[in-house]
């Protein structure tokens, strides 16, 4: 236990050495420094998991800020939710360093993209480490600071410094609510720790509303776990390598927010309302990121979307109570959608940074481990049986059923949309006719082992993965609901599931029939998306993501602008300062009419000496002589 | 009498700069303000035992004395003002500029001016030091600065020097309310006879006092002197502008305006957080789309003070101590900045952010204390900037709900124009001017690596200045309350 401080103080190591001696440092050396770090945190973590003994440990390390009454110190928790997911930032951040040392060997930047990494892990690491909310903003603020490095890396291009910015900003907007929610935390409890906190509220004892403050909080997990409105950063977030794209945007630094909601559901359970408000915002996300997904060709961006497809499942879950289940679908999330994310970086490191699928095609043969890795992990998400996602999203869908029949109905058919456009992209890229250029095709190649192996371990994962939280129908333990249960409140168990039944059926006909369907218009009509120019109608509006950008452009950074131009040229210039230059003119006017009065005549001089003293005299002496 | 020394030693050597002009200057102004800081740093070890103060007889016909004292809150400034000074002199490093030797004197000068201010127990020593840092630092700006500098330097001095002027009769009002023969401008006595003013009067004083604080700071309507003359000066009178001077302002807040006239505030209070709310979000607004990056800072700048004044005026210990935090932070952030800019100027001869670009293809020691310094700015945690900002927004929100979030918007603005200032200069492209860009010479890092440090180190050990502050600021709010 006393080694645990150094589960994240040595990715914060690896980055001082990286980030420091880059680019002196040799790149097989930056590699290894870069990949140690959370190795060893991935040992630590899991002998930490091994020995944990169910009792929460509370580790402060330092004071922090301290003024007046306010005392925040930097303190850890260690508990069930923290130990799974030290668990899967460490062993998933592992084999994606693992595969960075390939794919990113040709890069000049190599020491420096490691050396973000591990902050990236250090911070991510402080953020379920934290023992109270303001430590977690560190590390969610700090997680937005590496994902804006990491997006912006290849920093030439200014459209993926854009990119950068926006997802930087977007999550500040989120933040800001974060930060509210804070200050009201302190405002009614005097702390932010977790366990005074929910101490209190548990006994009752507090005095503010506190859905207004799960709301607060809540906005930041819509900025940082891509939610509507705030959700378009992720898929621009795509410019970043993609190991990048698997690790933060797609493994863990976009589930911080359903970490954030399941670590404060004692909060969010007193707030039913608020709840009710996440469950249907990730429903509305989880359509719309599916919906935009159909029609993407670019194969990362049809994973982006479905990313905050699959995030809003996770909302939904919560919404209805069921942490457990959407815990597990992040768990699996993540194990299934690094792979899908690394496969796909596969693909593209083999297609010479190609990336648009209808320039793909044929690639079974030319990369057999990337192919059926990639085909494990596009059944994971399609939910079929008895992959790892199958039995995490059937858990949320089966609380669904439960909570709200209407969500459950639309999350179904989300459910549909998922298995089509996954199919869609597994097959436009693997079979069929190689359809890139002829350079492309000669250049064909499968991955070097450090990112084979990934692969494999991830499908691996993504399989079996089930097993974590295995219902007791399929001869499972729910061991991930019984490790989790003395965080969580007393679960509305979903029961047997009867698979002749709707509830059982549905999912199970949502996750095949759209597979089918895919496998049949791409695989056997051999049927490839248009060209950009030639989509039209409803598929147009699709395609160019419901026009969002464009709405938020003119709702708010055009007006924005306008204003700051406004406010400089006119409020600043004109108005502001012709009222204080006018005031100095006046000055300056009055002092030029006054000093006619000064004609250098010594005789009016004289006078107005005399007049004055008089009139001083008779001031003075009025009070004796009217007496 | 160490405080004697701390005060006059950098006058008496910058004098002997001025009138024997010799050759090493720039070594000599260096060892001057590094000795100034030891022997400040020896002062706030005693002063953080008990207050050390200083006092001598200086009008006694007027019950005025020449008195200083240094307690957690001057203490905290004259640290600041005695910790960048040297940086600022380091910026001058390898610059042949003409008659260097009468720059450095008037910016050794321009230490003592602000030191005094800061140290002063006397009122009217304060009022003396607050109006005599007006003459080098126009010195600075009206012989070195750039383009226009005489119609701006000009209007900077005039409108500061209108703000004092109510700011002397309402001073001159309460000392002759106070007691004896010969009346007491020490602030003690001046805190006990402007308490038993009334509301009405507390009021009016007030106003007085604070527009010369807020034109110093400045706030919001009283800015239109900041971003020209931030612009206009050389990049160290800027610094000093930015970096140490506009605290007077919001010193001058904490040390009279509160503890005279509570009634005052309870008024006015509300207003004037209001006024300065504002200039947080129309100063970030408008630097979004700035041209310049010199003025891009200078506006950030405005916005930056806008929040201190804000979180001061809310009168609680957060708000106090975030804003004696931040203007630590904001000091290191802001000359650090504007220093970067300047290296920039140098080597482009532009500051223009438009033609810049891809400079972090030359010099990767650059974009990195760059991007500290800008996050220091943003206020992310673990940067020194995030510790008085998560205060001081807690501060104003913890008085007024709607105030707070409004003021909280810059957390979101703040990133929009430094990200921006971040991308258009470093990344992207290449432009013409920037071909060649020339890696940080080792003086420059030696600036620039230190400030970084501060940034980070800042951002985790906060208590040490925190501490310091806390128990005199604990005293001046039972004072008020």
């Amino acid at each position: 236990m006393s080694l645990l401080f150094l589960i994240p103080l040595l990715p914060l190591l690896g980055f001082a050495i990286n980030g420091l001696a880059y680019p002196k440092l040799p790149k097989q050396i930056a590699g290894i420094i870069g990949t140690i770090p959370p190795l060893v945190a991935f040992a630590l973590s899991l002998q930490l998991f091994l020995n944990f003994d169910g009792q929460t440990q509370i580790l402060p390390i330092a004071d922090w800020i301290k003024v007046g009454s306010l005392e925040i110190p930097f303190a850890f928790q260690i508990d069930q939710l923290s130990i799974l997911m030290l668990l899967v930032i460490t062993g998933v951040g592992t084999l994606i360093h693992v595969y960075s040392i390939g794919y990113m060997s040709h890069d000049a930047g190599f020491g420096k993209f490691f050396a973000f990494l591990n902050l990236f892990v250090f911070f991510m690491l402080i953020l379920v480490l934290g023992a109270n909310f303001t430590v977690l903003f560190i590390g969610w603020e700090g997680v937005g600071l590496c994902s804006y490095l990491l997006i912006g890396f290849w920093n030439q291009k200014n459209s993926y410094g854009d990119a950068a910015r926006k997802a930087f900003i977007m999550n500040r907007i989120g933040d800001l609510g974060f930060l509210v929610g804070i200050f009201l935390l302190i405002q009614d409890f005097g702390t932010t720790d977790y366990q005074t906190i929910f101490t209190a509220i548990q006994s009752g004892d507090y005095t503010t509303d506190l859905s207004i403050i799960a709301f607060c909080l809540f906005i930041g997990a819509m900025g940082k776990s891509a939610q509507i409105p705030l959700f378009t950063w992720l898929p621009d977030a795509m410019a970043g390598p993609t190991p990048v794209s698997a690790l933060i945007h797609a493994a863990t630094m976009v589930t911080a927010g359903i970490y954030m909601v399941i670590r404060a559901n004692t909060l969010f359970e007193m707030s039913p309302e608020v709840l009710h408000f996440v469950g249907w915002i990730g429903l509305a996300t989880a359509l719309l990121g599916a919906a935009i997904g159909l029609f993407q060709n670019d194969i990362k961006k049809v994973l982006a979307y479905s990313t905050v497809s699959q995030l809003g499942y996770m909302f939904m879950g919560l919404g209805a109570s069921a942490y457990t289940a959407s815990f597990f679908h992040v768990m699996t999330h993540a194990f299934f959608k690094a792979l899908l994310f690394l496969g796909a970086g596969s693909v593209i490191h083999a297609m010479s940074d190609e990336q648009d699928i209808r320039s793909m095609g044929g690639l079974k043969s030319k990369m057999p481990i990337t192919f059926i890795t990639f085909m494990l992990g596009t059944i994971a998400i399609a939910g079929i049986p008895p992959f790892a996602g199958f039995f995490s999203k059937d858990e949320i869908l089966a609380s669904l059923y439960h909570h709200d029949p209407l969500m459950w109905g639309l999350a179904i058919v989300g459910s549909a949309l998922t298995s089509f456009y996954m199919f869609r992209v597994f097959i436009l890229t693997f079979y069929g006719e190689f359809r890139g250029t002829e350079k492309q095709a000669h250049h064909l190649h499968e991955s070097p082992i450090t990112m084979t192996l990934p692969l494999i371990i991830l499908a691996v994962f993504s399989v079996g993965g089930g097993l974590i939280n295995l219902p007791h129908f399929a001869g499972g333990n729910e061991f991930l609901a019984h490790w989790l249960a003395p965080l969580l409140p007393e679960a509305g168990e979903a029961g047997e599931v009867n698979f002749l039944s709707l509830e059982g059926g549905a999912p199970l006909l949502a996750a095949f029939l759209p597979a089918f369907l895919a496998i049949y218009v791409f695989g056997m009509q051999k049927s490839v998306p248009s060209e950009d120019a030639e989509i039209s109608g409803i598929q147009k509006v699709i395609y160019h993501k419901f026009y969002i950008d464009e709405l938020y452009d003119m709702l708010f950074v055009k007006p924005i602008a306008f204003l700051s131009n406004f406010f400089f040229q006119v409020i600043d210039f004109l108005v502001i300062d012709l009222f204080v230059e006018g005031l100095g003119r006046f000055v300056k006017y009055a002092s030029s009419e006054f000093r006619r009065a000064q004609t250098g005549n010594v005789g009016i001089y004289l006078f107005c000496m005399v007049a004055a003293i008089v009139v001083i005299l008779f001031v003075s002496l009025k009070s004796t002589i009217l007496s | 009498m160490y405080l004697l020394f701390i005060l006059l030693f950098p006058l008496l050597i910058g004098s002997a700069l001025l009138i024997f002009k010799p050759k090493n200057a720039f070594a000599i102004s260096l060892a001057t303000s590094i000795i100034e800081l030891a022997a400040t740093a020896y002062v706030l070890q005693q002063a953080s035992l008990s207050p050390v103060s200083f006092s001598a007889p200086w009008v006694a016909e007027a019950g005025l004395s020449f008195s200083l004292y240094v307690d957690g809150i001057s203490g905290v400034l004259i640290g600041l003002c005695a910790l960048l000074v040297p940086f600022i002199v380091a910026t001058t490093a390898n610059t042949d500029r003409a008659n260097n030797s009468q720059f450095q004197g008037l910016v050794l000068a321009m230490q003592t001016a602000l030191m005094g201010a800061f140290l002063a127990k006397d009122a009217f020593l304060f009022y003396f030091f607050f109006e005599a840092s007006l003459l080098p630092i126009y010195f600075l700006a009206a012989i070195y600065g750039g383009e226009n500098k005489n119609a701006i330097t000009f209007k900077f001095f005039v409108y500061t020097l209108f703000g004092s002027l109510f700011f002397l009769i309402a001073l001159v009002y309460v000392y002759l309310l106070t007691p004896g023969e010969f009346h007491s401008a020490d602030i003690d006595v001046l805190y006990q006879t402007a308490k038993g003013l009334s509301a009405d009067q507390q009021g009016y004083l007030f106003a007085a006092f604070f527009l010369a604080f807020a034109i110093k700071m400045p706030v919001f309507p009283f800015h239109t002197w900041q971003p020209d003359t931030y612009t206009v000066a050389p990049a160290q009178g800027t610094m000093l502008l930015s970096g140490i001077m506009l605290k007077m302002g919001t010193y001058g807040v904490i040390r009279l305006v509160l503890p005279m006239f509570p009634l005052g505030v309870a008024t006015w209070g509300l207003t004037a957080s209001i006024l300065s709310v504002i200039g947080v979000i129309y100063g970030s607004i408008i630097a979004i789309q700035q041209k310049d990056a010199k003025r891009l800072l200078a506006y950030s700048s405005f916005a930056h003070v806008g929040l201190m004044s804000a979180g001061i005026l809310s009168g609680s210990i957060e708000g106090i101590q975030g804003a004696l935090y931040q203007m630590v932070s904001h000091g290191i952030n802001i000359i650090g900045l504007f220093f970067v800019i300047e290296i920039i100027e140098r080597r482009t001869k532009s500051r223009e952010i438009a033609q810049l670009g891809g400079i972090t293809q030359f010099s990767y020691p650059l974009t990195v204390t760059f991007v500290i310094l800008s996050l220091g700015s943003v206020a992310l945690p673990l940067t020194n900037g995030f510790i008085g900002e998560f205060l001081l927004l807690k501060s104003v929100f913890d008085q007024n709900l709607v105030l707070g979030i409004i003021a909280g918007i810059t957390i979101i603005l703040g990133a929009v124009y430094t990200l921006r200032l971040i991308q258009k200069s470093m990344f992207g492209n290449v432009s013409r001017i920037t071909a060649d860009f020339a890696d940080l010479t080792f003086a420059e890092k030696a600036v620039l690596i230190p400030l970084s440090a501060l940034v980070i180190v800042g951002g985790i050990f906060p208590s040490t200045v925190l501490g310091f502050s806390e128990p005199a600021v604990q005293q001046l709010i039972q004072w008020f309350k």
